[in-house]
């Protein structure tokens, strides 16, 4: 019978395979899942991890999609390291998008050709919402004791409220006969994209230039040193004075400015003006994004990468396969349990005893 | 008055999931287990109990499927962290997402379908005016939670099995030194747990609204977890804080349709900035929080080291 036994120390090679294990898993329950509703396996299989990157179109897509989770979850692998559970990246993600394009609207009129500064300001708002929407968890943590998980998590749902509620009066568009939308955004106002004739956007360079700030902050600083001691060892924290307060506030104040960011780059870029649904789901998808990328915030851009690729082989296989794009969801699922699952193997070790 | 029979009656229609989720959720944490994954569980509980009633007829059938498949999905949490020693927290969140997810997938073929909804009553009691339409027409089911919260009540204190389950949460290692099994007990508690979050996403769909919609269950789940903070884990709490929150979700609509002119959006934000409120008022005191948390809340256990 397999047994499991445990390791005298964890084990370093385990800690970077358990990741590739984990896909191959997710790949492998995929196969049965396929499998099971009569679709041919292999072939649907490559619907999800060849057919999006099989041309630079479907490069550039991957990465429209991978520049928000990659934004997201670098600041939650900082969080989580602290051992601060940011639950709320989606209402976040939601705050930054609203203040964003509340800022794009009021400018864009007749006369105002947008341009760097005014989308600066618009991106600057977005990450400004989102921290104001982590900063509300923060307090309540800080001050009053409250569970950051279920609050922040509670604010995901009063932020797509609020966002329903302006999209359906306030930043309605006029002349939009009704629909629960804003007017478009000016192309002044929209961000640049990066490779010419695909709509891969500035967003990817933020992203990029988010996880090695993140990756030099965490390993190169002592802030960041003291926060990654507050979350593996808080007593020796506190023993050490290094404040359990200030990790809460930079990390939750990080964490929320980057979803928001995201947020503000996903209305002034793929979407292109502000509608009742903004996201779907990166905020939670980044959670696993973060997890699968070991905390790291370079480790994270392959596992945004994975990630990217599970939503658009969602969108393909609506029209490829005639299955609903909720699938993605179920992978999602699969990929976190797997990892968790393959994460015993850093600290145990598979024995075959009778 | 005549209008407040009505809503009494519904703000206990709606507290009733509540409630039940709210009872599974604090055995868990009596056993020292956090399981994030109550959101999920309720989905795919509820979507699968429709699908089974529709098919079968038989909403006591549809309630039996739904709480086998959040037994199902429990038993799979148990073995990740308990026998697995994976994180609580992580995954928890992975069945939630799993569950809305798989949830979605499962009911795009049940989306708009409606089931014939029933009439429910006491014999006598229910011909009591005020009071009868008020708590003696509903659902055999919100009986059966209140039947299920003094069941706790006794279990918890006056029982020998229920002695242990609060021993394991407070202390596995003294629980485990004395001879019983955690990893058993947990798996237990968990199951139970797993049972009537089930039990309360069926009522969902089948009672409550009832029909499948995607992501029906609203965080509904999650403020079933806020309530067991919110309780101090105390099941007579629960009970009082899922009415409660019943009767702020009712209000809400019926400030709706009584043409108070606050949009439909903020109304809705009601539950949840309640929750949010309740955990700040109750957390507050950090110092009350711990006396009443058990003490190995969220912490796993490996009997091997």
């Amino acid at each position: 019978m397999l047994k499991l036994e445990p390791r005298a120390h964890p084990s370093v090679w385990m800690s970077w395979l358990s990741p590739v294990l984990a896909v191959l898993l997710t790949m492998a329950c995929g196969l049965l899942l396929f499998m099971a509703v009569g679709k041919d396996p292999l072939a649907s299989l490559a619907v999800f991890f060849l057919e999006p990157i099989k041309d630079l179109r479907g490069w550039s897509e991957v990465g429209v999609k991978l520049a928000p989770l990659l934004l997201i979850s670098v600041g939650l692998a900082m969080c989580f390291r602290a051992n601060v559970f940011n639950i709320g990246a989606e209402g976040q993600l939601v705050l930054g998008a609203i203040t964003a394009g509340a800022v794009v609207l009021y400018f864009d009129d007749e006369t105002a050709q947008g341009g760097f500064w005014l989308i600066s300001l618009a991106l600057i708002a977005g990450a400004a919402g989102g921290m104001l929407w982590a900063g509300i968890t923060a307090f309540l943590r800080d001050r009053y004791n409250a569970n950051e998980i279920l609050v922040s998590l509670m604010l995901v749902y009063v932020a797509e409220l609020l966002l329903s509620y302006l999209v359906h009066g306030a930043l309605m568009d006029p002349d939009g006969f009704g629909f629960p939308q804003s007017r478009l955004f000016s192309d002044g106002f929209l961000l640049p994209t990066v490779l010419p004739g695909t709509r891969l956007h500035l967003g990817i360079i933020l992203a990029l230039a988010a996880s090695l700030i993140g990756w030099l902050y965490l390993s190169r600083s002592f802030s960041g040193f003291k926060l990654q001691v507050g979350g593996m060892a808080p007593l020796a924290a506190r023993y050490a004075g290094f404040s359990a307060r200030r990790s809460l506030w930079v990390t939750m104040l990080v964490s929320g400015g980057l979803a928001g960011l995201a947020g503000a780059c996903e209305i002034m870029g793929p979407i292109g003006q502000l509608t009742p649904s903004v996201s779907p789901g990166y905020g939670f998808a980044a959670i696993i994004v973060a997890f699968v990328g070991r905390l790291h915030p370079v480790g994270v851009i392959f596992s945004s990468f994975i990630m990217a690729l599970l939503y658009i082989g969602g969108e393909l296989s609506q029209s490829r396969l005639g299955m609903p794009s909720a699938i993605t969801g179920i992978f999602q699922g699969i990929l976190l349990f797997s990892l968790l699952a393959c994460d015993v193997l850093i600290h145990n070790r598979l024995r075959w005893r009778r | 008055m005549d209008a407040l029979a009505p809503l009494l009656a519904s703000a206990i229609n709606a507290g009733t999931p509540l409630m039940l989720a709210a009872l599974g959720l604090l055995i868990n944490e009596k056993s020292g287990v956090i399981n994030l994954g109550s959101e999920g569980m309720m989905l795919v509980a509820a979507v699968i109990g429709f699908a089974v009633t529709l098919h079968s007829g038989s909403v006591a059938v549809g309630f039996m499927a739904g709480a086998i498949s959040g037994m199902v999905l429990a038993g799979f949490f148990a073995w990740l962290t308990v026998w697995l020693g994976a994180n609580q927290v992580a995954t928890g969140l992975a069945l939630s997402l799993f569950g809305a997810g798989a949830s979605a997938y499962i009911g795009i073929d049940y989306v708009g379908e409606t089931l014939q909804g029933g009439r429910y009553g006491i014999p006598l009691l229910e011909d009591i005016p005020l009071l009868g339409t008020a708590l003696f027409r509903q659902h055999p089911m919100v009986y059966f939670s209140l039947v299920l919260c003094a069941a706790i009540i006794w279990f918890l204190n006056r029982t020998r099995a229920g002695l242990i389950l609060r021993a394991v949460g407070e202390s596995p290692s003294s629980a485990h030194s004395l001879g019983y099994d955690v990893r058993r007990i947990r798996l237990a508690a968990l199951l139970f747990g797993g049972a009537c979050c089930g039990l309360a996403g069926a009522f969902m769909s089948l009672v409550y609204t009832p029909m499948w919609v995607e992501d029906m269950v609203a965080g509904r789940g999650w403020i079933a977890l806020a309530l067991t903070t919110f309780a101090t884990w105390r099941p007579a709490r629960v009970l009082a804080g899922a009415y409660l929150f019943g009767g702020i979700t009712i209000l809400t609509y019926h400030m709706q349709a009584l043409g108070v002119p606050i949009a439909s959006q903020l109304l809705s934000m009601l539950p949840y900035l309640a929750t949010v409120l309740v955990l700040v008022l109750i957390s507050r005191n950090a110092s009350w929080i711990r006396l009443n948390m058990p003490a190995s809340l969220g912490k796993n256990f490996n009997p091997n080291t």
